[in-house]
């Protein structure tokens, strides 16, 4: 097992790292690594997030990108209903608060959750994946539907969200949201995960016919598992909406299902960090192959299939060294 | 009046036609090591499926503590009190030793729904997991991923499991199998150790382990307990003899 | 009236399209249990090659033979390289590394055709129309699709159930223990089953090329409407990849033609053609989810 002086060792630097990081971009003068590092910071709450499905729940789903997009279109919506002055459904103004905004995102994506979680999980295995997919499109789809807000193209916003004693339009204020994100969000996870429910998760992940004899019920179990996993991609989703200020379909599609879970595996599969170093990996290996070659995506496939078929402890596995445990 | 813990009257159960249990009845006397044996196909596990609520007989009954249990389910079963190990290992190979204990120890109280305590520091996991590691022997190994464990462990930590409710009665269903001599050694010594507080209904092979620690013994042959009673009168039995110790040797 | 008409062949064809991309993949869930999301790649090669081949030599029927050949082959190759890896592992590995195959397939066509669409001419021979009722015409091309279609569903239960091989791939759908107990070369036939899923994609790709455009990415909208097909029919099932994607087809086909009309019956024009188009788009999902609500394993569990 890996020892907590070990934790410590690699973990401490990368945070006082990314602490740090905006004194790094004012001393090279490049405002760019503020809105990657955020970019990087709101892909690992996302893929945090699908780690507790893939890793700890044993439930590969293939349409995580589904509760990212609600995420980001409750914050769109809320936002463009400000700004025309026609409330939504008549009755509701519309939001550019952020402490309205971030919770209706979150709970807007828990309700996706649980109702397209309630189906899938009534099958497993190949089907899980095909269906968690197939919602997720279905998504993607009524995205497009949208006319009144962009359709295909999507919907610019022309601010970010407010938030109390806090300018979020500044860059620097906005990292520091993400990282406060971020950290929560690890924090959440990490007692979950190292709950009675947590728990039975994982049990239920390898061995769910065993947890059953113990008088569990795996299904409920795994359907809240879904819906906090959804609940926390609606964050993601919430905040890539306002570092970008921009909303579109693309938020639902399966690229970005597939990019997620890209990370989770790169990062360290069941691990709750692995995911973090993950999305900080993708995001950066994607940055610089691209500035070598526009096509960056043919050289990714192969390396892909060959870490997935040869390493599987990904890179927390590398630094922390046995990967063994799950922690 | 003998006290017995567990009655088995008459019990039937075919498969097409394949009789499993034949008008099978037997009991098991509170405190005792009860041992069940029959050569392969006997239905032994057939029996302890119906005894545990994983198969639900033709008819017959099956009382436990005096109470007819045949309609209700598993995990009912488990809470009045009747654990089991199982013949495959069945254990959580990705989760610690510790772990595995704690989803069993929890297993049957309340619900299930705790987000936020760290598992290992609820109250109850606290004052029952240390002894029930140690009952089993495995205190030194409770941070371990159960799947680094050597077989005989995988045993130990089975029947861990199935300890963990407190069970009034313990069915083992072959411990031994698959063992060295080592472990086989090991596991006798854990089965008198928990003879102290509980009883225990033991299908194994081993017959010189099932006639080292049992006090009675039934022998089954064809879905029929031909004999009832303890080792030495097993042993003089004409009948068992024929039927199956002389074919075992 | 007419009108239905044209559109229930318009489904048909779709169906048609959508069964040669699910007779393949649902064998190579059954056999292999692989779950592998880079069988749209082999609809796009068909597609690529058979729209080049047929521009540089003139012949819509070299094109079709070549697009069939390259899916062929192109199969075959990843079965032996990549697939073979991922038969006993985990379906997360598999997703992933099939994954990986799709983006640099994709990168890969998008090197070679460049990123403009290529559009593929119908071979004039089959350029006209037929007036198959008094007063309904429809396109040849559509027709010589469905009939093809329909010629291969034919050949390939002729090949599953009235060959030596066919029973083989049949077992092995059903019990993969059972075909390695009876002596079969698994790596043979798996590496035959696979190249045969693809040559069929190939087909569909080809065939798909002067209908829509031939683009990069081209792969991934079929590819999901086959893994809707194949949910529905049941893994492993060829009967139920036929059922599937028939249904698939038709509700897609008439729910795009007809929703408009029926909204507007109710709604002022734009909006009903907003809310017709987003039903219509989402109907096959919403027909998946009913059916899975009904039977959780599809309609014919293998």
């Amino acid at each position: 097992m890996a020892s907590i002086a070990r934790k410590t060792a690699v973990l401490l630097p990368i945070f006082v790292f990314l602490a740090a990081l905006p004194l790094l971009a004012a001393y090279l003068d490049n405002p760019y690594l503020l809105s990657l590092f955020s970019r990087i910071l709101i892909f690992a709450i996302a893929a945090v997030s699908l780690d507790l499905l893939l890793g700890y729940g044993g439930l590969v789903s293939l349409g995580h990108a589904a509760f990212v997009g609600v995420g980001a279109y409750t914050v769109g919506i809320l936002f463009h209903h400000t700004t025309i002055g026609e409330p939504l459904l008549g009755i509701f103004a519309g939001s550019e608060n952020a402490l309205i905004t971030l919770p209706l995102a979150v709970l807007a994506a828990a309700g996706f959750a649980l109702v397209i979680g309630a189906m899938c999980l009534r099958t497993s295995g190949m089907h899980f994946i095909m269906i968690t997919l197939a919602f997720a499109q279905m998504l993607y789809y009524t995205a497009i539907g949208l006319e009144q807000y962009g359709g295909d193209d999507g919907l610019p916003l022309y601010a970010r969200n407010t938030f109390p004693g806090l300018d979020t339009n500044n860059d620097l204020s906005f990292y520091y949201l993400c990282l406060v994100s971020l950290l929560l969000i690890l924090f959440l996870a990490h007692r979950m995960v190292h709950s009675r429910f947590g728990l039975i998760i994982r049990g239920a992940s390898h061995n769910p016919d065993r947890i059953q004899t113990l008088g569990v019920n795996p299904y409920t179990h795994r359907l809240v598992c879904f819906v906090i996993a959804g609940a926390g991609a609606g964050l993601a989703g919430a905040l890539l909406a306002n570092q970008s200020t921009y909303i579109s379909p693309g938020l639902f599609h399966w690229t970005l299902s597939g990019e997620l879970m890209v990370m989770v595996l790169l990062g360290g599969l069941g691990t709750l960090f692995g995911p973090v170093l993950g999305a900080a990996a993708f995001l950066l290996l994607e940055e610089v192959l691209a500035m070598y070659t526009e096509h960056w995506m043919f050289y990714l496939g192969p390396v892909l299939v060959v870490v997935v078929i040869f390493a599987r402890k990904g890179l927390y596995g590398l630094l922390i060294g046995s990967g063994k445990n799950h922690d | 009046m003998t006290d017995h813990i567990l009655e088995v009257r008459n019990l039937r159960k075919s498969f097409g036609a394949l009789l499993a249990s034949n008008n099978l009845s037997f009991s098991v006397r509170r405190g005792d090591v009860h041992a069940l044996i029959g050569p392969n196909g006997a239905g032994k596990t057939t029996l302890v499926n119906q005894i545990s609520g994983f198969i639900r007989p033709d008819s017959g009954s099956i009382l436990f503590e005096k109470t007819d249990i045949v309609a209700m389910p598993a995990h009912r079963r488990a809470a009045m009190g009747l654990g089991r190990s199982f013949q495959i290992t069945s254990i959580f190979d990705h989760l610690t030793v510790a772990e595995n204990l704690t989803l069993a120890i929890l297993a049957h109280s309340g619900h299930t729904f705790r987000f936020w305590r760290h598992c290992l520091r609820i109250p109850l996991v606290q004052q029952t997991l240390p002894s029930t590691l140690e009952r089993v022997d495995l205190d030194h190994r409770a941070n371990l991923p159960a799947r680094h464990l050597s077989h005989g462990e995988k045993k130990q930590l089975e029947v861990g499991m199935a300890l963990a409710g407190n069970p009034k009665l313990l069915i083992l269903d072959e411990p031994m199998a698959g063992m060295g001599p080592g472990g086989t050694v090991e596991m006798s010594k854990l089965i008198r150790k928990l003879k102290t507080t509980m009883t225990i209904l033991l299908v194994e092979h081993d017959m010189a382990a099932v006639f080292a620690l049992a006090d009675r013994i039934t022998v089954l042959v064809y879905g029929t307990a031909i004999a009832n009673g303890t080792p030495d009168e097993i042993r003089t039995d004409p009948e068992v003899r024929s039927a199956y110790l002389g074919e075992e040797g | 009236m007419l009108l239905v008409i044209e559109q229930v062949l318009n489904g048909l064809q779709l169906g048609i399209t959508l069964f040669l991309m699910s007779a393949g993949l649902t064998l190579v869930f059954g056999i292999m249990r692989v779950i592998n999301l880079a069988h749209g790649s082999f609809y796009m090669i068909g597609a690529y090659v058979g729209a080049t081949v047929t521009s540089a030599s003139g012949s819509f029927l070299l094109g079709i033979l070549a697009a069939l050949g390259a899916a062929g082959l192109a199969g075959i190759l990843v079965e032996c390289i990549v697939l073979r890896h991922l038969y006993d592992r985990e379906h997360l590995t598999q997703v992933l590394a099939t994954f990986g195959l799709i983006l640099f397939f994709n990168e890969l066509t998008r090197m070679i055709w460049g990123r403009q669409p290529l559009f593929m001419d119908v071979p004039p021979w089959l350029a006209g129309s037929i007036e198959i009722l008094p007063g309904l015409t429809y396109p040849s091309y559509r027709i010589a699709v469905i009939a093809v279609g329909m010629l291969v569903a034919l050949l390939l239960w002729f090949l599953l159930a009235r060959t030596r091989l066919g029973m083989r791939i049949r077992a092995g759908a059903s019990n993969r223990e059972m075909i390695a107990a009876l002596g079969v070369n698994i790596k043979i036939l798996y590496t035959l089953v696979f190249g045969l899923g693809t040559l069929l994609a190939g087909l569909a790709g080809v065939m798909a090329g002067p209908i829509l455009a031939v683009e990069s990415g081209m792969g991934e909208s079929i590819l999901i409407l086959t893994f809707v097909v194949i949910v529905i029919g049941g893994i492993g099932s060829i009967r139920g990849a036929v059922i599937g994607a028939l249904l698939v087809g038709m509700v897609d086909t008439l729910g795009r033609a007809f929703l408009p009309a029926l909204f507007r019956l109710f709604l002022p024009g734009a909006h009903a053609d907003g809310a017709a188009a987003s039903l219509a788009a989402i109907s096959i999902y919403m027909l998946m989810a009913a059916i899975l609500l009904w039977r959780p394993r599809g309609l014919f569990p293998a």
